[in-house]
């Protein structure tokens, strides 16, 4: 065995990879479980991938077939329910994994200095996920398949001049037909992958710049313990407790997440009466229906996504430890996560009654949040530092100025060094 | 130096031309090797080939509708009764005012594309003409639109009668 590692490590760095990026790769030693669901996401892009792949074997991207195979997968492949109802499942639990891996990423200040890059590809990968999950829920060939891509590719109808041939374009017919179908099949089956390769960017960054943590602060090496075992463990016992309960909804409550309608083959003369996209994509699609104007009405939902992107330049404070620290902060995001479930609500019932006006003032407030932040959060650093900030955010920050400063003479005799060697 | 820079000898200032020149050519290339593939999305002969849709008008009484399918697309054809002509007369009370003899050939029948202009939903038939299930917009017995976010009126397919009670739909009135 040493002798077959020996021989590969000459040729290929496994045993320093291993060491550098697991067995001794430095994390923080007071992570607490919110810090597992990056992991978690990995390893259901993992499942999504697996089960996806199989159903692929057996399903027929043609929309004189595509209802009949998914139900010919139901009723006749073996076990094909469980992988079936593993990846629709896994569907919500990639998207329930992801909003609270962004929820964390918020709540903490993970997103502000040196780990804007994440933030950005973690962005990158949320787009990309919104795009296979669409992409998939058309494949089923139901109602609700039908009727979601046909409202969602009418978005680029909105375009300025090139509106409606982009939209034909994209569609491939006239309006969502067998072309659509394939073309969706293809895709949802390459993006995957291109989602993988996003991964390993963020990974690559996150090797960079380490894990944040809860305080805030980069720690000092005395605080940091390998990985490999702590983490591994944590990480493998988070994963079991995640998989207890995504096995009661494949298992028990496998249809909690697929709408009725979708057992309906796709009728192009006919819209459900009332259609609803699936849970994730709620609040953004009330803010769609927030706006009276289409134009407009796009643009807020694609803002209202992409804006998250922004946040390292919108949050100015520099007091660390993300909302832990700082009360404003702390208010801000509850009331942000309300707001998100009340567009939630809105926009999974009919435009109807209060619910127009209610839809527009959490619109309202969803982007007020955003607007306010530059400006709260420096007046509430300036509001903190007045007041005296508690000795705990004291000692980190001078913690911190401290390692920096160290670090930097270290750097300094390192290259006084090579100074005098030259002499 | 700054003299050098002007010369056309100036080897910086020929990389410079040859660099560019050798990006545009090399650009167009792989746009040009791009177009295949682009213009392979678009719709196919198979599907533009369905471009006519033969209907009847038989059977459908004043008051009545039927749907028909044109390019994959619902078409509402209405025999409207003499009240709601009357009704329609003028230019509409919505956003995008348009007289009613614009939108018929025969005020007896009014043929418009079943498609909510605002998100592509296909309205349900009520009895002063159509709700829009998905964002709620409401279009009168002309198509033209009254109230929601739809930004225009029922787009109208060009069709032609052939004979009193037959009429083909993406043909052209000649």
């Amino acid at each position: 065995m040493k002798k077959v590692v020996g021989w590969i490590d000459q040729r290929f760095p496994l045993t320093a990879f291993i060491k550098h990026e697991l067995t001794e790769y430095p994390t923080p030693r007071n992570l607490s479980y919110w810090w597992n669901f990056g992991s978690l996401a990995g390893v259901v892009l993992v499942i999504q991938i697996i089960s996806g792949i199989f159903l692929a074997m057996h399903y027929k991207a043609d929309a004189a077939l595509a209802f009949d195979s998914v139900e010919h997968i139901m009723r006749d492949v073996n076990y094909g329910w469980l992988i079936r109802f593993m990846h629709s499942t896994g569907a919500t639990a990639f998207f329930a994994v992801i909003f609270i891996h962004m929820a964390r990423t918020l709540y903490y200040g993970s997103y502000r200095a040196p780990r804007e890059i994440m933030w950005w590809t973690g962005q990158l990968l949320l787009l990309l996920l919104m795009a296979t999950a669409f992409m998939g829920y058309l494949l089923p060939w139901g109602q609700m398949s039908y009727w979601g891509a046909q409202v969602i590719t009418s978005l680029f109808g909105a375009v300025p001049f090139l509106g409606d041939e982009l939209v034909i374009w994209l569609r491939g017919d006239f309006t969502v037909g067998d072309a659509t179908l394939t073309r969706f099949f293809a895709l949802h089956y390459l993006l995957p992958f291109i989602i993988v390769g996003a991964v390993l960017i963020h990974l690559v960054a996150l090797h960079q710049v380490r894990s944040s943590n809860p305080s805030g602060i980069n720690l000092a090496d005395k605080d940091n313990i390998p990985f490999h075992p702590y983490f591994t463990v944590k990480d493998l016992f988070g994963l079991c407790v995640f998989l207890t309960v995504y096995s009661y909804f494949v298992f028990y409550n496998p249809n909690l997440f697929i709408e009725a309608d979708n057992y309906i083959p796709a009728n192009p003369m006919q819209t459900p009466v009332h259609i609803v996209p699936e849970w994730y994509f709620l609040p953004f699609y009330a803010i769609l229906r927030a706006v009276p104007d289409l134009l407009g009405g796009v643009v807020a939902m694609g803002i209202s996504v992409m804006i998250f992107a922004a946040m390292p330049f919108l949050d100015r404070s520099k007091i660390p430890g993300g909302a832990r620290y700082r009360p404003f902060y702390r208010v801000m995001f509850y009331l942000f996560l309300l707001d998100v479930l009340v567009l939630g609500y809105v926009g999974a019932n009919p435009p109807e009654g209060y619910l127009v006006p209610l839809g527009q003032v959490a619109t309202f407030f969803y982007f007020g949040a955003f607007v306010l932040l530059p400006f709260g959060s420096k007046m509430e650093e300036k509001w903190l530092r007045e007041r005296g900030l508690p000795p705990e955010i004291v000692a980190l920050m001078e913690g911190e100025e401290a390692q920096k400063q160290d670090r930097r003479k270290k750097k300094e005799r390192r290259k006084g060094g090579v100074v005098s060697d030259d002499e | 130096m700054a003299d050098d820079k002007n010369s056309p000898e100036d080897p910086q200032r020929r990389d410079f031309i040859l660099n560019s020149a050798t990006g545009v050519v090399a650009g167009a290339g792989v746009l040009t090797a791009c177009w295949p593939f682009i213009s392979s999305m678009n719709p196919s002969s198979d599907v533009l080939s369905k471009s006519t849709t033969e209907a009847s008008l038989k059977g459908i009484r004043p008051g009545e509708s039927k749907t028909v399918e044109w390019q994959g697309k619902p078409v509402f054809l209405v025999r409207r009764t003499e009240k709601q002509i009357a009704a329609m007369e003028g230019d509409g009370e919505g956003k995008d005012p348009q007289a009613d003899a614009d939108r018929v050939q025969n005020p007896d029948w009014l043929v418009v594309v079943g498609i909510c202009t605002h998100l592509g939903c296909v309205p349900s038939r009520k009895k002063e003409g159509w709700m829009c299930p998905c964002h709620g917009s409401v279009y009168d017995n002309s198509g033209r639109v009254l109230s929601g976010p739809a930004p225009t009126n029922l787009e109208l397919p060009p069709y032609e009668f052939v004979s009193a009670d037959k009429i083909i739909i993406g043909r052209a009135k000649s």
